[in-house]
């Protein structure tokens, strides 16, 4: 069994990051058109370096992540503590309401964005952008905070209050400090969504302000080159440290208790 | 020290009464327990004293103090939760800090006095673990040391052994009457356990239905159950009705009970508990009270014979007796039983 569980282990790695080493080696390959034999350089970089539209949508999609991460993580995890501390009236409508944004195809979700944002007056824009990946964000958080909520007895707050400190007082000693990694976990999540998000940017991106996975989709269009994947490498490599620095207070998968 | 008064104290949810105008008296350094079947309100009342419950109405009183709209964490209580509720992310020596620190009490002067809670509940030097590392019990006397180092004004309880194993509750069960009487704390504990009620409380409250239907010292409750619900809560009971006959009780097979309770008038119905304990099979005929049963069921548990009888008219009775002789009567045997008048006690139905 044990031997077995390891071997589908290794196969899915293998699966998951051959194509992610193949695009990474190419980066270092001398020939445009990806051709073989493999002759390393660092060409691609270097026209990566001068190549600004590219490099200032990177910038804008790290920046945009990274709002996108601080702002949708503190307001999910407000709604979390409500939704998991709190009785209000129609809590349960709310909570329920909170789920299908993350089933309904992002192409819909765009659509009605850009739809509703052209209606109002907001536009497009980064602007846009932040709001339309912060709303995307939100429920992913609000998940992910509220299962660790629920690994965290009531009483432990109630503990706290009986020793003398006040509700605010208990949130921020006990339940705070043991919601630390799903937070933390969220807040990954929702850059990661941000990252990711290539179709509702595509809507709320204006030419002169895109973010990278649009921006490689246009250069793709014109015409595919090595750059790509140096540029696809740098932020791989800039998203794998921080999820490695992460998995390292957290283990994401291990349910174990430790002890 | 403090004494702990709950006056016409009311508790409804929705439409479900759950405490209904409970006035009671916690006496200045008493250990009583809250005694009652599932669903009988005594957490509600219990909370209610901690103060994370608002009564409907009444007031809740700790020493002088009308604390009814006084928060929990404005109380000075110390509380148990049955789920040891120790902070996960802190060692043992903050946990038990964690009170004093609310009270800024900080260094020196609150590592003394963790050191003294962790050595009253025999835990020296376990400072530096975390709750983790540490089992069960020891877990819940951590809880424990932490309740009490605030010095609180009282001391509740919750149901704070029934996740222990039965060895391990009976320990627990005599620290914690050691260290209660050592603190001199007011002491509310709610417990399902009879034995572990009897046993360590200079009070028992009976709880049925939101209501206090009797409290008293142990052996009174006992021995002097005043409805059929305490004489059957508390221990096992056998029951007789009748009417009142002069002065004593005439049942339906025509036989005449005696008992030193005070009776109702005349002709009125009345129902009389026995406990299986006091019953003895007839040996001479001195007895003041008898009846005469046939035995259904005989369970041996070693030093106690426990038989389940029937009489003529086809009531249940039961009947301990020590195994003194070794002789064991069968099922199907005729025999009488006797008890005397003072162990018939007449109760409310
Ligand atoms: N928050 C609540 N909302 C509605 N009903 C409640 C609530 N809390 C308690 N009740 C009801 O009040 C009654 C008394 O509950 P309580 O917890 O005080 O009982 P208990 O004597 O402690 O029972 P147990 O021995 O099972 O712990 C129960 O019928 C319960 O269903
Ligand atoms: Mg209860």
């Amino acid at each position: 069994m044990k031997s077995l569980g390891r071997f589908y282990l290794i196969a899915t790695l293998v699966f998951l990051y051959t194509p992610i080493l193949v695009m990474m080696a190419m980066g270092f390959n001398e020939s445009q058109l990806y051709e073989l034999p493999f002759t390393f350089s660092t060409r691609w970089y270097d026209a990566l370096w001068n190549n600004k539209i590219l490099l200032t949508a990177g910038m804008n999609s790290i920046i945009i992540a990274l709002i996108t991460s601080v702002v949708a993580t503190a307001l999910g995890t407000m709604a979390s503590v409500a939704l998991s501390r709190r009785t209000f009236r129609g809590k349960s409508l709310l909570q329920l309401m909170l789920l299908p944004p993350i089933a309904i195809p992002w192409l819909i979700t765009g659509t009605a964005m850009l739809i509703f944002f052209y209606w109002s007056g907001i536009g497009r824009g980064m602007h846009a952008l932040l709001i339309g990946h912060v709303a995307l964000a939100i429920p992913y958080v609000v998940l992910v905070v509220g299962t660790g909520f629920r690994t965290i007895r009531a009483d432990l707050e109630e503990a706290a209050m009986s020793l003398g400190s006040t509700p605010v007082h208990a949130f921020f000693s006990v339940t705070l400090p043991l919601l630390y990694p799903s937070i933390l976990g969220a807040a990954l999540f929702a850059f990661a969504v941000s990252l990711d998000q290539f179709v509702i940017s595509y809507f709320l991106a204006t030419p002169g302000y895109t973010t990278l996975p649009v921006q490689i989709y246009s250069s793709i269009r014109k015409g595919f080159t090595p750059e790509i994947n140096a540029i696809s490498t740098v932020l791989l490599l800039g998203s794998m440290t921080v999820i490695l620095i992460f998995a390292r207070f957290a283990k994401p998968g291990d349910t174990r208790d430790k002890r | 020290m403090t004494n702990v008064k709950v006056n016409s104290v009311a508790k409804t949810y929705g439409t479900t009464p759950v405490l209904a105008d409970i006035t009671t008296e916690f006496a200045d350094g008493s250990f009583t327990s809250l005694l009652g079947p599932s669903g009988s309100g005594k957490t509600t009342l219990l909370r209610i004293i901690a103060g994370f419950i608002k009564p409907d109405q009444g007031l809740v009183m700790i020493g002088n103090n009308d604390v009814t709209d006084v928060p929990v964490w404005g109380r000075n209580i110390g509380m148990m939760f049955q789920s040891y509720a120790l902070f996960p992310h802190m060692t043992i020596a903050q946990n038990v800090a964690f009170g004093l620190e609310r009270r800024g009490i900080r260094g020196a002067e609150a590592r003394r006095q963790v050191d003294r809670a962790l050595e009253m509940v025999r835990l020296p030097g376990f400072g530096d673990r975390t709750p983790k590392q540490l089992s069960g019990g020891q877990q819940q006397r951590v809880a424990l040391a932490r309740a009490i180092v605030i010095k609180p004004s009282v001391l509740l309880l919750d149901e704070p052994l029934s996740a222990l194993d039965r060895r391990l509750r009976q320990e627990m069960q005599v620290e914690l009457l050691r260290i209660q009487r050592e603190s001199g704390l007011t002491t509310i504990f709610v417990t399902h356990d009879q034995e572990e009620a009897l046993t360590l409380s200079d009070k028992v409250a009976i709880l049925d239905k939101g209501r206090i239907v009797q409290i008293g010292e142990p052996e009174t409750v006992y021995e002097k159950p005043l409805t059929r619900f305490s004489a059957e809560f508390l221990g096992d009971s056998n029951f007789l009705t009748g009417a009142v006959e002069d002065g004593a009780v005439r049942l339906a097979d025509g036989s005449l009970i005696k008992s030193t309770s005070i009776l109702p008038a005349t002709g009125s119905t009345v129902t009389l508990a026995i406990r299986p304990e006091k019953m003895a099979i007839a040996s001479g005929s001195t007895a003041e009270n008898s009846i005469k049963a046939r035995i259904t069921t005989v369970i041996y548990a070693g030093p106690v014979l426990s038989y389940h009888l029937e009489t003529a008219d086809g009531l249940p009775l039961k009947l301990f007796a020590q195994n003194r002789d070794g002789t064991v009567l069968k099922e199907g045997d005729e025999i009488s039983l006797t008890w005397s008048a003072q162990h018939t006690v007449a109760v409310a139905d």
